[in-house]
């Protein structure tokens, strides 16, 4: 009896210093990241704010001209700031419905076999690297864009903002499915008893349901896009423009990346400013979002 | 006494009444040539064993089991001498409504969930619906409960209120049979002791069909009863009669508790 009471407890303490142990890792491992992000942000700021107090606030942000090389140089990204505004809400307004009926589909209408290869579809489309999007762009959305729309360059915010619609669609779509599939079958039946079609259950039972998972996957999109650079480089047409929807034009991306190698002085601390002003709107996008689904969702 | 019987067969119209139903689900023959007219105005008890096919039988009359793969079906259920087989599948579930063993109000709140069902229907003026609602939670006797915060979610209520939540949700329709599975086998006795009074109350409005493992609560409040056993109807009388002077052994022997 007593044997087995001892055995008992130190097969207790065993189990309790494992656990602890693991917590310990666990613990390291989330300090981990969250030092990572302090260290990014500590960064950003300070090789970020110089060229902004050397500038002035309000020429860096809404100054309308960029000319970094110049004999004067001028450092406005208002240009910048406007075409990643633009091209990602425009990029959003055609893959979030898109993408969202797509989810739909998938996870409540199409049948098992389609399904299943579509999501298949989808999983390889969102590991395919920027750079092929790049080049799928620049070899057949820019040439059709110039010859749809009469164009001397098709390499502009249209282009990139179908490549940019067309880059976000699979997060959204396997985000949302998920979701989706996620909704418990008890409000569906709930829906069904009570005389509405299956349409009707899913789009007004189902998806109100998912809209937390749905908006995240609006983040993760609203992410992708504002931070893409290289394929919006390939079919942009680069050039520091006010952003006009048939205009060669530059984002907050690729202002840094095609500048960055042969800067220098002012015109490298203004790279680094850039890289701040995108680094806060990500922020921004993600704090927004975070309160829209914990709002969204229902205890 | 047999008097009696035959006068109440005479003038007690059926609402529901099946012939020769049978159901497979797959190559698992769930319903056996199950003979049944359900009287209107009454509540009926569906009892049995785990497994016996009252669900299936109850979600066989407002056609649940549609949903489900490789199920077939037989014979013929007939509401209010109409084949619903000739009913659209939504026209008659917003006419035999259904409340489930789970509480499954929508995360909405309890007004959007009442509304559900008229707004479906095509009901979207305010004035309506707010009347529609306040009906269906008076009707479910949670109206008092639930007044204040009618903008507040529908998953913040107790179990028992989550249940007569559904039900309201499921009066907000106006259906003419009202199938319950169970759903009163997840609460406490006295949120149960309240829907029991408040089915006893709808039935003078409604047709109430109710599967119960609970031999008390079918005694309490059902006037008739009906046996399943492995998918047949095995006995399908009076409650009273079913629980003083069972016909069939079986029917005894699980009533008195010896197996099931
Ligand atoms: N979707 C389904 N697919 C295949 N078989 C099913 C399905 N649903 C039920 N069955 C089978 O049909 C039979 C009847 O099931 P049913 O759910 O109607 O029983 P029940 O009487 O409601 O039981 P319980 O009292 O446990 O709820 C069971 O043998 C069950 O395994
Ligand atoms: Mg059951």
């Amino acid at each position: 009896m007593d044997g087995t009471v001892t055995l008992q407890k130190s097969r207790l303490k065993k189990q309790k210093s494992v656990e602890n142990i693991f917590k310990t890792i666990f613990l390291i491992f989330g300090m981990f990241s969250i030092a990572f992000v302090i260290f990014i942000s500590i960064f950003l700021i300070i090789s970020g704010v110089p060229a902004i107090t050397k500038i002035g606030f309000f020429k860096f942000m809404f100054g309308t001209k960029w000319a970094s090389t110049a004999a004067k140089p001028s450092f406005g990204i208002l240009p910048f700031i406007l075409t990643s505004v633009y091209g990602t809400c425009g990029a959003l307004l055609v893959s979030v419905p898109v993408g969202i009926f797509c989810a739909v589909y998938l996870a409540k209408m199409a049948p098992g076999p389609v399904a299943a290869a579509v999501r298949e579809a989808v999983d390889l489309l969102a590991a395919i690297p920027s750079v092929v999007y790049g080049l799928f762009g620049m070899i057949i959305i820019v040439p059709s864009v110039r010859k749809l729309f009469n164009l001397p360059d098709g390499a502009n915010l249209f282009s990139a903002t179908v490549v940019l619609a067309i880059m976000v669609l699979p997060s959204i779509i396997s985000e949302s499915e998920t979701a989706l599939r996620a909704v418990p079958k008890e409000y569906e039946e709930g829906s069904l008893a009570l005389g509405a079609t299956y349409t009707e259950t899913v789009f007004k039972v189902s998806l109100p349901a998912a809209r937390s998972g749905v908006l995240t996957s609006v983040i993760l999109g609203t992410g992708r896009a504002i931070g893409e650079a290289m394929a919006v480089m390939m079919v942009a047409g680069n050039v520091a423009n006010m952003p006009g929807i048939f205009k060669s034009v530059r984002f907050l991306t690729t202002a840094v990346a095609s500048e960055m190698s042969y800067s220098s002085g002012l015109q490298r601390q203004a790279l680094f400013s850039i890289a701040l002003v995108l680094f806060f709107f990500i922020i921004m996008i993600n704090v927004v979002l975070r309160k829209l689904t914990s709002k969204g969702e229902v205890k | 006494m047999i008097f009696t019987e035959k006068r109440q067969g005479d003038f007690m119209s059926s609402v529901i009444e099946t012939k020769d139903l049978n159901l497979w689900y797959g190559k698992h023959h769930a319903l056996m040539d199950i003979n049944m007219a359900v009287p209107k105005n009454q509540i009926t008890a569906l009892i049995g064993p785990s497994g016996c096919g009252k669900s299936t039988f109850l979600r066989t009359l407002n056609r649940m089991n549609d949903q489900i793969e490789g199920v077939r079906i037989e014979g013929e259920i007939s509401l209010r001498g109409e084949n619903i087989k000739n009913l659209d599948a939504n026209v008659l579930r917003s006419r035999v409504g259904m409340v489930f063993q789970k509480a499954n109000p929508f995360p909405m709140s309890i007004y959007d969930n009442i509304a559900y069902g008229p707004r479906i229907l095509g009901v979207h003026k305010k004035k309506e619906l707010d009347e529609i609602v306040e009906t269906s939670l008076k009707q479910a006797a949670i109206w008092d409960e639930c007044k204040d915060r009618l903008k507040t979610s529908a998953l913040g209520m107790s179990g028992g209120q989550q249940q007569r939540l559904c039900i309201a949700r499921a009066l907000a329709v106006k259906p003419e049979v009202l199938l319950l599975d169970e759903s009163t086998s997840a609460l406490d006795p006295v949120s149960t002791s309240k829907i029991e009074d408040l089915l006893l109350e709808l039935k003078k409005k409604y047709t109430i069909i109710m599967v119960t493992h609970n031999m008390q609560q079918a005694a309490r409040i059902a006037d008739r009863t009906a046996f399943f056993l492995l998918g047949e109807l095995i006995e399908y009388d009076n409650t009273e009669k079913i629980f003083s002077h069972p016909a069939d052994k079986r029917t005894e022997d699980y009533i008195t508790g010896r197996f099931g």
